[in-house]
């Protein structure tokens, strides 16, 4: 991979001087959770068997009316136990060459234990859980307090497409290694004329000998800087209309002309990338999907990244525990805060009946569909009160960088990515209030619209 | 696992969708307002007859014994169709509050014949229908008493006849929990009258004109409507957790706490749904005959009925405090 960290205006230094614990002058950042309201380093010997942190007050209540099977709540204490045994907590963030480390180490540890994709195929390294299954799982990982997964856009995003579409082959040399964190996935949707507008993207693919070479840019790439493949869309056919004519490809993010140039995120980590290209060779084996068929195979992740797979309800009703916390240390006399941490608290809580709604219905035989863009609206908004709600508790000390900050900065990019949330409501009313599209997109001046 | 509604509980609904679409529901209710209870009483009969009365009785009692689940899933209809009388008091709280202290009641409530109201302090200072109800209870820090009723008082609601009351002879001490029952009754209301607003203003916004082009094709419209949706879509399954929690071996106060959680968030997804439709609707919606103003109005009512969304948030604080 060349990346090129003298990227000026976008680019502010070398990704590695600027957040890497490593470099850091002073005590790790880190070191300060418990003060921040984060569960700390526990004393040695008090909690057994967890390496990271002591776990906040567990508010989820029981089962409730949930009406488990004896396998589901089997599978759910396994988890639970081997997590309670085995997750480090909080890592340093993945978008460091030191945190991206650790993360693919701690995936490597879920796969080794059969954990890193649960609801696999065995033959992928899985454990064929079902759909109940996989959200019981995702539950107790938020509740051990484990890190997010550096897998993500691989696990959630690539894979189901390749299950879905890829060959034999594709699925034989990508699976495993994502599954144990080998190959580092990055998804290369966006471009800076295509972002809201996706079908609009220039990047192309023109036919050679045996593959494609590849040209343009592609922008805002998360995990790009620290990633080993990207995939992505390009048009392959220039005269097709704008949904068609698109091919779905996988690629490497070393590939002799590709540059990535990565970019700092508002918290200053090199969190998503520039990826330019330059005449890069990729054979057919790495076409995903039909050639011209990307529009159609991209979307059916779309809505798989606002519905269920990226945002499962563990990670809010852990973040509420949290928020709850903190209230109770430092804020229960701030009736203001009180309404707002117990209304974070009723999101989360909300946030995981309507996911065991959407797990029902699926089981049914439905589809998440646009029902995907209300899920993403709710959390996105979810998790940015949530986090305001924490910073405002802390006071003066709200500024501190920290656990909380970081939490909050990476809350801000919610409505924006994965559809910002105008786009999803756009959807909403349209595909599910079935309101008329009418011809809005047309620019109209006001003299016109007050004939 | 499972949380959708059962195959019954969805027939259930439908049947009682049929009912009150073919039944001029607008009509009873403004004659309920105007104290002509008549066509009311009519729809308390059919309803009887369906089985809604019977829902939350015990089958010892002539009931049908359904579950919370079941007693929403009713309630959240009837709110949808704006249905007069003390429904949430009759079927969600009154089968649990005179379970020991009045059973000969229950087979009467089965019926239909009986109509009960209540008030409760704090929840409900006064009493939902007294006039027109058959039974009338106040329930003061676990005892609960027959009452009398006072000069009467006007709701926001014209189809909502207030009374505070006066105990008479106690008949019993009732757990305060029972009160969760029609805190959740109240919220599965609210929703369906929310979802019946927001119908109501797609049907609108997609039949209105104005600059030559249908309201609902401008972002605007679309965008509030889309936060309306997104608010009932997540209400929803709170007030069935709720409900499946109240029906099962949960600790109580765990159970307290999501029907707090529910009601506050129907409470707020209802307001949306209203203050929404009452904007796009323009100046028609602003207007007591049309037939808007009886959901819009009754919402704000029951906003505060069975425990305003502060009093829910207080309860869950200090659950979470003591957690
Ligand atoms: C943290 C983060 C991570 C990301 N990760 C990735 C990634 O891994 N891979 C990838 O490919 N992309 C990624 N993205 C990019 C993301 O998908 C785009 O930012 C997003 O689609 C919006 O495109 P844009 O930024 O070009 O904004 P624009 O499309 O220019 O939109 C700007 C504003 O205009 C509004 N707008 C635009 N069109 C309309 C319309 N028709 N109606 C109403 N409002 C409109 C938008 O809602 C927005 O508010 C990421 C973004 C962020 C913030």
């Amino acid at each position: 991979m060349t990346t090129d960290p003298s990227g000026g205006a976008v680019f502010f230094g070398d990704p590695d001087s600027l957040r890497d614990p490593d470099y850091l002058v002073g005590p790790d950042p880190l070191d300060h959770l418990e003060g921040l309201g984060f569960p700390g380093p526990p004393p040695p010997g008090s909690v057994p068997g967890r390496r990271g942190g002591t776990a906040p007050r567990d508010t989820w209540g029981s089962d409730r009316g949930l009406d488990f099977t004896e396998r589901e709540l089997a599978f759910r204490a396994e988890a639970r136990q081997w997590l309670a045994d085995h997750s480090p907590g909080r890592l340093p963030s993945m978008d460091t060459p030191r945190g991206a480390r650790a993360h693919r180490e701690w995936e490597r540890e879920l796969a080794a234990a059969r954990w890193s994709v649960v609801a696999w195929p065995e033959a992928f390294g899985g454990r064929d859980a079902s759909l109940v299954e996989w959200v019981l799982f995702e539950e107790e990982y938020y509740r051990a307090g484990a890190p997010t997964r550096i897998a993500q856009n691989g696990i959630s995003l690539l894979a189901p497409i390749v299950f879905a579409h890829g060959t034999p082959e594709q699925q034989q040399r990508i699976l495993p290694r994502m599954a144990d964190g080998t190959d580092v996935w990055a998804q290369a949707w966006s471009e800076p004329e295509a972002g809201s507008d996706l079908a609009g993207i220039r990047s192309r693919a023109t036919r050679a000998e045996g593959g494609w070479i590849l040209n343009g840019q592609k922008i805002w790439s998360s995990r790009a800087p620290f990633a080993d493949f990207g995939f992505g869309l390009f048009r392959s056919d220039p005269d097709a209309e704008r949904h068609r004519g698109l091919t779905y490809f996988l690629f490497p993010l070393d590939a002799p002309g590709v540059t990535v140039r990565p970019i700092a995120q508002l918290d200053g980590d090199p969190g998503f990338a520039e990826i330019f290209f330059d005449d890069v060779f990729v054979p057919d084996a790495d076409v995903l999907g039909g050639v011209g068929d990307g529009w159609r195979v991209a979307m059916s992740t779309a809505g798989n990244e606002r519905g269920l797979s990226l945002r499962s309800p563990g990670r809010f009703l852990a973040a509420a525990d949290r928020l709850v916390d903190l209230w109770r240390g430092r804020g229960t006399d701030q009736p203001a805060a009180t309404e707002r941490v117990v209304d974070a608290w009723i999101g989360a809580q909300a946030y995981r009946y309507y996911t065991w709604d959407t797990v029902d219905r699926l089981r049914a035989g439905g589809d998440v569909g646009a029902h995907g863009s209300v899920n993403k609206l709710f959390w996105s908004q979810l998790d940015v009160d949530l986090h305001e709600t924490a910073l405002d508790l802390l006071g003066p000390e709200q500024e501190l960088v920290g656990p909380w900050i970081d939490d909050y900065l990476f809350a801000l990019g919610g409505p924006i990515y994965a559809g910002t949330n105008e786009i999803q409501r756009t959807i909403v009313a349209e595909r599910l209030l079935q309101l008329p599209r009418g011809d809005e997109r047309r620019p109209r001046t006001d003299r016109e619209a007050r004939a | 696992m499972r949380f959708a509604l059962t195959d019954e509980q969805r027939a259930f609904a439908d049947a009682l969708d049929a009912l009150l679409a073919a039944a001029d529901v607008p009509a009873a209710t403004r004659r309920w307002a105007d104290g002509d209870p008549a066509d009311g009483l009519h729809l308390w009969g059919r309803l009887a007859d369906l089985g809604v009365t019977a829902l939350g009785v015990p089958e010892e009692h002539g009931g049908l014994g359904g579950t919370p689940l079941d007693v929403a899933v009713a309630l959240e209809r009837l709110g949808y169709h704006g249905v007069p009388g003390p429904w949430i008091e009759s079927v969600a709280l009154a089968p649990a509050l005179l379970a020991d202290a009045a059973p000969e009641v229950l087979p009467e409530l089965a019926k239909g014949t009986a109509r009960v109201t209540c008030a409760a302090l704090p929840w409900a200072p006064h009493a939902l229908d007294a006039d027109t109800a058959t039974h009338v209870y106040l329930l003061t820090g676990g005892a609960l008493s027959r009452a009398r009723v006072d000069r009467p008082l006007r709701s926001v609601d014209p189809a909502r006849a207030l009374a505070p009351l006066t105990p008479e002879e106690t008949i019993g001490t009732v757990d305060d929990r029972v009160v969760d029952q029609v805190a959740l009754g109240t919220a599965a209301w609210l929703v369906g009258a929310g979802q019946r607003l927001l119908d109501d203003t797609v049907a609108y916004v997609t039949a209105r004109r104005q600059f030559g082009r249908l309201i609902g094709e401008y972002q605007a419209v679309k965008h509030a409507l889309a936060d309306v949706r997104v608010g009932l879509d997540f209400a929803r399954p709170l007030v069935g957790g709720a409900a499946r929690s109240l029906g099962s071996a949960v600790t109580p106060e765990d159970a307290s706490r999501e029907v707090s959680a529910a009601k506050v968030l129907a409470s707020d997804a209802a307001h949306r749904a209203a203050r929404t439709a009452l904007q796009l609707h323009g100046a028609i919606g602003y207007t007591r005959e049309f037939d808007l103003s009886l959901w819009l109005l009754r919402v704000r009512a029951l906003l505060g009925a069975w425990g305003t969304p502060a009093f829910h948030r207080a309860r869950i604080a200090a659950s979470l405090r003591g957690a």
